[in-house]
């Protein structure tokens, strides 16, 4: 076997490796049982204190969303203000300006909802000050807001009937000082003593060896690269993103990277099976989305590293694979399970371009985050996975004509509602944006936008559709990665894609929780012969079938248009 | 929603300071220890610094070896790939013109041996390594110019290829810049 995929293998390895000891802490967090981080319980206890917030007071599931939608909404309004006027603020050795309004709207909140979709180049378009105090904050917070919003649903599919779901601040602050705090800390030394920068010395000249003379940015790197994974953000320091040298020097860093970014969502599956004591249910989660994420990668992998068949008409050596947009210290094989990663959990950085990648692999990444339940983003990916749940146990109970239950609770029209709302949701953000796109493209390609509609494609044909359906798949989907060629620095992509972060952020958090919220306080049906049972192999493929089902009738004339037909063309 | 407004606001406060500011300032206080002391990593030559290790620069001479094309110029002020998508009719020329180049400053080779990432543009523009088969095939040309056995130069790629982690996992890579120096420094 080549080194290349046994590189790929063995971080998965050591991903799942570390996934299972972090779960059973995170249980024991959650469960406010001893770790060996309770040092930190009095620095909490002050933060509570000066906050005027009382950690033990118990919320119910309303409760809980107005918490994580009143706090999300003063990040939103102090993120978009210090980047409109970053220019006039300290730590802007760089001189960079201050953001434009509709950028600064795009840019709060893309990293408001754990997304990072970038309208702007890291080196020129944000500050030292608003990469660490407005960016770097909000990939920290915003992944502890997907973990605190699922934490609330383990409490309710943990109990028998409860309303008391425990306290948000508590839940999202520990988050923050027992897990991404400590583990990003000793991701970044590792980052650090890999030569990645971590200095707040500004942009360096050097004369180079032939006498030219170049600029290199650097900055406070290496701590914002590690949340940037730990946290699923993927919002580069630098405009390449995680291919940038000195965002990710070496094959270490790769591994390290790519093991950050996945092992919170596999240890929140493994956690849920912990914290609600029913393992079994669990596995089969993880071992369908294990599944899931297979079926993607091998196709990707395969494309990648077989090369570009275009090229290969020219006649050179594609041993390498599709090199356009890879970096050779990465290779194809790697950085087409990158690509998967990437974009079946929400993170959306990058190590090669997408829209250099092959037909095939394009296809791959919009599916994985048309699904975006595949371990899925902090949190996230776990509550998206549930709706599927939802609905996958309604229609079993249809099938078999009895009332659904789920997890001892009565299944009924409200929650079947909200689910389906959910469901629908997502296609419509997508195709809706990727048809209002198209249709300005065509009927004004010349309006004076910053970036004209008629020149925003950097790609013609098929790919050039595909690079708008994946743009608003990646909104959707909070994932922040792109068919990076759009022209998308304008007033239209900001704001239109602007919304769709918004509704694709928390309408798919509010109605899982509010699912679960209101299931736990229904009165408890014991177990019988004729309860569907949830933990089985059967029910897994069956909830496997739904996502399928539910994905392809949703998507599929829009992939035909764009991914397939360039296939078929290349 | 106003109950949770001013426990919002200052927790925010408090987490901004915590995750903004004291996070960054205690690893560049650390990274004081590490390689480059968390400036990046400078290569120093001849008692001058040329670059930065990880960062590639342009050599534009056939008598060095050179780097993956770049399309941010070499300069790491900025950084960014092409985003041509496989199919794109002028993606597929410039690649042509690239190989069509290569080929009148490597007449040696045949253009079946031109591996691809020579003639494609890297990620971040900025790659600093090579593969093995993207130093070798340029070793030709350099011995001509340089008067140098091509034995030799394969012994100097050789000697500066950087295996895959621990012999096992990834790609051997090539740092442009050091396989440049190294190169000068021979007799």
């Amino acid at each position: 076997m080549n080194t290349a995929i046994a590189g790929v293998i063995a971080t998965y390895g050591i991903t799942l490796l570390l996934a299972w000891p972090l779960s059973r802490y995170i249980v024991k967090v959650f469960k406010g049982d001893k770790t060996w981080l309770d040092f930190m319980s009095p620095l909490e206890k002050l933060f509570f204190k000066i906050s005027g917030i009382n950690p033990k007071e118990e919320m119910n599931w309303k409760q809980h969303m107005k918490a994580l939608l009143t706090i999300n909404l003063v990040w939103f309004i102090y993120a978009f203000f210090v980047l409109m006027f970053q220019d006039k603020l300290p730590l802007n050795p760089d001189g960079n300006p201050g953001q434009s309004a509709d950028l600064a709207f795009n840019t709060a909140i893309s990293f408001l909802v754990n997304c990072n979709l970038q309208h702007y180049s890291g080196e020129t378009g944000v500050t030292y000050f608003t990469q660490l105090f407005v960016l770097a904050f909000l990939q920290f917070v915003s992944a502890a807001t997907g973990i605190a919003a699922l934490v609330v649903v383990f409490k309710a599919l943990k109990e028998k009937t409860t309303t008391q779901l425990g306290n948000f601040w508590d839940i999202f602050l520990k988050t923050i000082t027992r897990i991404l705090l400590p583990i990003s800390i000793v991701i970044a030394l590792i980052f650090i003593f890999n030569g990645m920068p971590a200095s707040f010395e500004g942009k360096d000249t050097v004369v180079t060896m032939q006498g030219d003379t170049v600029n290199v940015s650097r900055g406070p790197v290496a701590g914002f690269v590690a949340i940037k994974h730990l946290g699923t953000n993927g919002g580069g320091w630098f405009g390449a993103n995680s291919a940038h040298p000195l965002e990710n020097p070496n094959y270490i860093t790769w591994m390290t990277e790519m093991v950050a970014q996945v092992v919170i969502p596999i240890a929140m599956v493994f956690a849920l099976g912990l914290f609600i004591q029913r393992r079994k249910f669990a596995n089969i989660i993880f071992a369908i989305m294990t599944l899931g994420m297979i079926i993607l990668l091998i196709p990707s992998m395969q494309q990648e590293m077989a090369g570009n068949p275009a090229i290969a008409k020219l006649g050179i050596d594609q041993a390498a694979g599709a090199m356009e947009g890879k970096e050779v210290r990465f290779g194809a094989a790697a950085t087409g399970y990158w690509s998967t990663v990437t974009t079946i959990i929400s993170t959306g950085s990058v190590c090669g371009w997408h829209d250099s990648t092959m037909p095939m692999t394009g296809l791959m990444q919009m599916l994985g985050m048309m699904l975006n339940c595949l371990y899925g983003g902090c949190g996230v990916g776990i509550l998206n996975y549930y709706i599927y749940i939802i609905i996958a146990v309604f229609i079993s109970g249809l099938m078999v004509g009895r009332t659904p239950e789920f997890m001892g609770h009565k299944l009924e029209a409200r929650e079947v509602k909200i689910a389906a709302l959910i469901t629908l949701l997502s296609p419509f953000l997508i195709l809706a944006g990727t048809a209002l796109s198209s249709w300005i493209l065509v009927h004004y390609p010349d309006i004076n936008w910053a970036v004209k509609p008629g020149a925003w494609l950097n790609n013609p044909g098929y790919h050039g559709f595909s690079e708008m359906l994946y743009e608003y798949t990646s909104s959707n989907a909070n994932n922040g990665s792109g068919f990076e060629g759009l022209g998308d620095g304008n007033v239209f992509w900001n704001v239109s894609t602007g919304f769709v972060l918004i509704l694709g952020r928390y309408l798919p958090i509010i109605g899982p929780v509010a699912i679960a919220g209101i299931m736990a306080s229904k009165k408890y049906v014991p177990e019988s012969a004729g309860t569907l049972r949830t933990d089985s192999l059967t029910f897994g493929a069956m909830t496997f079938a739904v996502i399928i089902i539910l994905t392809a009738l949703s998507y599929f004339p829009a992939l035909v248009l764009g991914p397939i037909a360039e296939y078929f063309s290349l | 929603m106003k109950k949770y407004l001013w426990p919002s606001i200052k927790l925010t406060i408090i987490l901004i300071v915590l995750l903004g500011g004291l996070y960054p300032l205690f690893l560049s206080a650390v990274a004081k220890m590490a390689p480059g002391k968390g400036d990046g990593v400078k290569v120093v030559h001849n008692g001058k610094v040329v670059g930065y290790e990880n960062i590639a620069q342009q050599f534009s001479d056939d008598k060095y070896f050179q780097p993956r094309p770049s399309t941010v110029n070499y300069n790491a002020a900025g950084s960014g790939g092409s985003n041509k998508a496989a199919g794109n009719p002028d993606y597929l020329k410039s690649v042509q013109e690239r190989i069509d180049t290569f080929m009148v400053h490597n007449p040696e080779i045949k253009r079946t041996d031109i591996p691809v990432e020579l003639v494609t543009a890297s990620a971040s523009g900025l790659d600093p390594d090579l593969s093995p088969a993207a130093a070798l095939v340029q070793v030709p040309r350099i011995a001509k110019l340089r008067g140098i056995a091509p034995e030799k130069l394969k012994d100097l790629v050789a000697k500066n290829t950087k295996g895959p982690l621990l012999g096992l996992f990834g790609v051997p890579t090539i740092n442009v810049l050091k396989l440049n120096i190294a190169l000068d420094e021979m007799k």
